[in-house]
């Protein structure tokens, strides 16, 4: 299927979804949807350089919240814009403010598109888990900066007031509909991206990236270049999936913007999903975050850190290249003869 | 006088204190097959690595079809014309056979927008190839499903591949049987009247004689002899490096 075709699918299916969870008309479809929806952005966004690449990154987290604080900054500028935007240029951008959340997802994947090119170049020299423990520090150093950054809240947090509902074509739409509609467009997105990128001259690229590094060069591949690319794809993906967060949560705090499960989810659902493919990321996205939420209203939320260590040790020992991996095998011993 | 394609002077390497190469000049002419030959730890490999940018050599240069490689990255180099093997296979373990060769198709060949799907005559220019080298039923196999020489047959095919000017097997015949060590020859034979100038890394004597047309042959890092092989198989210094005083 051409990557447009495939991106108007996916289109198709995330309004489909839309249109259901409206009929079946729960708030909490709406909340706990929003969730699972920004565990597939991430962990599809986690898979382009961890999987597609085989460069594993614990610094999700710190993407997420760039994003997160981003908006942040940006709509404590657009609240208080008379302060914030004086001068010529201050004058000439004072009209954009209050900018509207799709804005802010497009800003924030740009700045971390750009923090994940930077963090590229830093970190890119170096493989296997000495570059895991790099994300993992540049993670602790971002948190660290937004702890003692006090235009947005430092560690006591910052309060983000919404509107309950707003105007949307006509319809009036609640804020966490809104907000549940975003996220399936950024899914779609998130989505879309990997299956261009898996077809493509880049993913042939960064396949053979993953497989070996030396054989790429031989061969031709501009290995570091393709690195790169992949840094800021998914940097900018990650960030974009942490832009709507403060109006969803209402209150956002370092510790947890900066959380255990974000790092945690985005590198297990592709685990448990399979890593070689877009659909992997999906699947397990939409497993993992849907048991994590079914277990936290029926149990607690104490148990979904549990949930996705039990499922990693199942996957690891039964289908360690996770459920795609299996049915690629299983096509695999169907070829031959 | 034609230059040569490939030209190395006084290049050498070391790691920590040992010395893996010193002062090493070799001219490799267009077109030429060309026998590079040493016992182990000669440094026949890391001189394969320094010429293609795998390793960076620390003094010396390297000139490729006149134009300076020093500093060039080894996709540029193989973007140049210089493609190699490994002397253990190096497939991509998560490709498909035929896509293995679409690889250095796509990135030396055909270099377009990196978001370009891979194109449709792709197929046949990669199953081209692995007719060439007897693979063109295992195309949608995976590298696990190759036997030892069908793995070496592909490791060529993909340097095949990236369309070179020079070719540097590195030991493609090592653990071989003798009709397969046949099989390679020919296929490098076969590179080398469509004018693909190879330099072939080998310990089997036999093949290297075979294949020849030059025989140069390093010992702990120094080029001790190169010249025609009845020559130099007879030269004392590399009488002395492979049989001891």
């Amino acid at each position: 299927m051409r990557p447009w075709k495939f991106s108007l699918l996916m289109l198709a299916a995330g309004a489909g979804v839309f249109a259901l969870a409206l009929a079946i008309r729960s708030d909490y479809l709406f909340f706990a949807g929003y969730v699972v929806l920004q565990f597939i952005v991430l962990a599809t966004a986690w898979n382009i350089l961890g999987g597609y690449c085989g460069y594993v990154n614990f610094g999700t987290a710190a993407f997420f919240a760039i994003g997160t604080y981003t908006t942040v900054a940006l709509h404590k500028i657009g609240t208080n814009s008379g302060r914030y935007l004086s001068g010529t240029l201050g004058e000439l951008l004072q009209p954009l403010f209050p900018l509207s959340v799709l804005t802010l997802v497009i800003l924030s994947g740009a700045v971390a598109g750009v923090i994940g090119l930077g963090m590229g170049y830093l970190t890119l020299r170096l493989r296997g888990v000495f570059f895991a423990i790099a994300t993992l520090a540049m993670a602790v150093v971002l948190q660290t900066l937004v702890i003692n950054w006090d235009f947005v809240g430092g560690s006591r947090g910052a309060y983000i007031i919404r509107d309950e509902s707003l105007p949307v074509v006509g319809f009036k739409l609640g804020y966490v509909q809104y907000l549940f509609a975003i996220m399936l467009l950024l899914a779609a997105v998130a989505i879309s991206v990997a299956r261009l990128i898996e077809g493509s001259r880049l993913g042939y690229g960064f396949a053979t990236i993953r497989d070996d590094e030396m054989a790429a060069e031989a061969a031709g591949v501009p290995t570091l270049r393709l690195k790169l690319i992949a840094t800021t794809i998914s940097g900018a993906l990650m960030g974009m999936a942490g832009a709507p967060y403060p109006y969803y949560i209402g209150y956002v705090e370092p510790a947890g913007t900066f959380g255990l499960q974000y790092a945690v989810n985005s590198i297990a659902m592709p685990m448990i999903g399979g890593t070689t493919s877009w659909a992997g990321p999906l699947i397990g996205a939409v497993l993992l975050g849907s048991m994590q939420q079914i277990a936290t209203v029926t149990i607690s939320s104490a148990v979904n850190l549990l949930l996705v260590g039990v499922l990693l040790v199942v996957f690891v020992v039964i289908a360690p290249n996770g459920i795609m991996g299996l049915v690629l095998d299983w096509q695999h011993a169907r070829r031959k003869p | 006088m034609t230059a040569p394609l490939l030209e190395v002077r006084g290049l050498a390497k070391r790691f920590g204190g040992f010395v893996a190469l010193e002062g090493i000049d070799l001219d490799v002419t267009s077109g030429e097959r060309l026998g590079l030959i040493g016992p182990n730890g000669s440094g026949k490999s890391t001189l394969v690595n320094c010429v293609c940018g795998t390793l960076h050599n620390e003094a010396g240069t390297v000139r490729f079809a006149g134009q300076d490689l020093n500093g060039l990255p080894a996709h540029r180099r193989t973007h140049l014309g210089l493609a190699r093997s490994f002397q253990l296979p190096r497939p991509f373990t998560s490709l498909s056979v035929a896509d293995n060769l679409r690889v250095p198709l796509l990135y030396t060949v055909r270099r377009r927008s990196l978001l370009i799907s891979s194109p449709a005559e792709l197929d046949e220019r990669c199953l081209d190839l692995l007719r060439q080298v007897g693979l063109d039923g295992k195309a949608r196999r995976r590298p696990s499903d190759l036997t030892q020489v069908e793995m070496r047959k592909l490791e060529l095919a993909r340097a095949m591949a990236a369309e070179p000017k020079l070719l540097i097997a590195d030991e493609a015949m090592a653990g071989l049987s003798h009709s397969e060590i046949e099989d390679i020859i020919a296929l490098l034979m076969r590179l080398s009247a469509q004018g693909i100038t190879i330099i072939m890394i080998e310990h089997i004597m036999r093949a290297v004689m075979r294949f020849s047309q030059r025989l140069a042959v390093l010992v702990s890092g120094r080029k001790v002899a190169d010249g025609r092989p009845k020559d130099v198989v007879n030269n004392p210094d590399v009488v002395r490096a492979y049989l001891g005083q």
